[in-house]
């Protein structure tokens, strides 16, 4: 076990293990999200009050559900690299801030043309909305920190530090819509218990949810990768890759 | 695990431990101003700011959606199940507002009780059915009420129409 | 079983095109961007590096 996290620290190994996933993980991801989005957009049926403009909950579901996954990802990374030292966990943390904020950039967009049909505002300050916005920020702010240290060291910890702080507002995120009253709706996937959707729509979400997983996964490695390659270039083995034989 | 490793996992926990507490306590003491808006028992109990902007949410009550003839003036009572109150509106309503669904109106509460909104907005639960399936469910539910109707001859409220808790 | 009569009314989505669509667009793209982004500056860092080493090179020969 140990020997194996060790392994899992050294960034050549990881480069070169993660390369054989890289083909698999794309197809999953192209493939699920292109029958994700089809069956949402041209099969599902539509939502009876809705109308549908419901079918936009295929891309905010799945997004926001990484958004937040991510969050933790990049959180425990980062206390991965404070305790152990680990290189390997500060490259991660780096990979997948702007992944995470990407993801929910898309949520918070998702949401506003869904809102504007549906309750009929773009934007409102409630408990929900306004929690998804300060996950941006954090995103934004690791982001930022991450580039204005000079030593990486310093920046790994600073990142760390604020991905830890972060964290709390995650549970925040989940729980605000039914710990305050809120303009958004409560979750329509429980953790116990059917979802609140019909099985001919909750289909599609399904296929979307594991395409996001997989595109997740995906650029993470990718974003990790093109770290590994940047903060390596010294190694001969980036320099063999540079200039194979 | 070494000494020096387990001190940084003990600094690591004390953080997500002091930042839990102290986004907690915030949010504890902001509670009420976390709320997007008021309920109707809030407002009939006199803990909503009267001639001040505030929003209030509730179930729109059945039959209680009146619209002026010449203008776009409407009038509809929101419930929470123990209170109402009557909201005076001049503008054009959500298309996904309707009676027995929520509303959360932004507005000022006159002295007189009532409330008169700038904004409505619908809020929508979180169910989503396909049309046929929420026909047939309907369909289901008159034929219920029809037969409930037909044995006991109540012609009171029909416990359908009290709000679930939607918000 | 296809939701709409016909390509016109999908476009439309029931009044609720522009919404749709532009959720969809923007997001997809946003996707199709992140997954790119990393693959473009590899190639790049991997170029810089391989110029490097043979201006190195060179200046060795020299």
């Amino acid at each position: 076990m140990w020997q194996w996290f060790h392994k899992l620290g050294s960034p050549r190994w990881f480069y070169h293990i993660s390369g054989k996933f890289l083909p698999w993980l794309a197809l999953a991801s192209v493939v699920l999200i292109v029958t994700g989005v089809v069956w949402g957009l041209a099969f599902a049926p539509q939502d009876a009050r809705q109308g549908n403009s419901f079918r936009i909950i295929y891309i905010h579901v799945p997004a926001s559900f990484l958004a937040l996954a991510g969050y933790y990802v990049m959180a425990a990374a980062g206390a991965v690299g404070m305790i152990w030292k680990m290189k390997l966990a500060d490259m991660v943390m780096v990979a997948a801030a702007p992944l995470g904020a990407a993801l929910t950039f898309i949520a918070l967009f998702t949401g506003a043309v869904w809102g504007k049909p549906t309750w009929g505002t773009y934007w409102i300050w409630d408990a929900r909305i306004t929690s998804m916005l300060v996950l941006l920020f954090l995103y934004i702010g690791i982001i930022a920190l991450s580039r204005s240290f000079s030593t990486r060291e310093t920046s790994a910890r600073a990142c760390a530090i604020l991905a830890l702080v972060g964290t709390v507002n995650i549970p925040i995120i989940y729980k605000s819509v039914d710990w305050w009253y809120t303009l958004h709706q409560p979750a329509t996937i429980k953790m116990t218990g059917a979802p609140s959707m019909h099985p001919d729509m909750f289909k599609p979400l399904l296929v979307m949810i594991l395409g996001f997983y997989c595109f997740y996964a995906l650029v993470l490695l990718l974003n990790t990768r093109t770290e590994i390659l940047l903060r390596e270039s010294r190694t001969t083995w980036v320099k063999e890759l540079a200039e194979p034989k | 695990m070494k000494p020096a490793r387990k001190q940084r996992l003990l600094i690591v926990v004390f953080i997500v431990v002091i930042a839990a507490l102290v986004v907690g306590l915030l949010s504890y003491a902001l509670r009420e101003n976390i709320n997007l808006f008021y309920t109707p028992s809030q407002v009939a109990a006199g803990e909503a700011p009267t001639n001040a902007q505030i929003r209030v949410g509730g179930m729109v009550v059945v039959d209680s959606l009146q619209r002026a003839s010449d203008s776009l003036d409407s009038t509809f009572l929101v419930t929470d199940g123990t209170a109402t109150l009557l909201i005076h509106y001049s503008g054009i309503l959500p298309d996904l507002f309707a009676e027995d669904e929520a509303a959360v109106a932004t507005g000022a509460l006159g002295d007189d009780g009532v409330f008169v909104a700038q904004q409505v907005l619908a809020k929508h639960d979180e169910e989503y059915t396909p049309p046929e399936v929420a026909d047939a469910m309907q369909q289901a539910k008159d034929k219920k009420a029809k037969a409930a109707s037909a044995t006991t001859k109540q012609t009171d409220i029909n416990p359908e129409n009290t709000p679930k808790a939607a918000y | 079983m296809f939701q709409f009569e016909n390509f016109d009314a999908f476009i439309a989505m029931g009044g609720h095109g522009p919404y749709v669509w532009a959720a969809y667009g923007l997001s997809l793209t946003i996707m199709a961007g992140l997954a790119l982004a990393p693959l473009r500056r590899q190639r790049a860092l991997l170029a810089d590096l391989r110029q490097r080493l043979q201006a190195q090179r060179q200046r060795g020969q020299n």
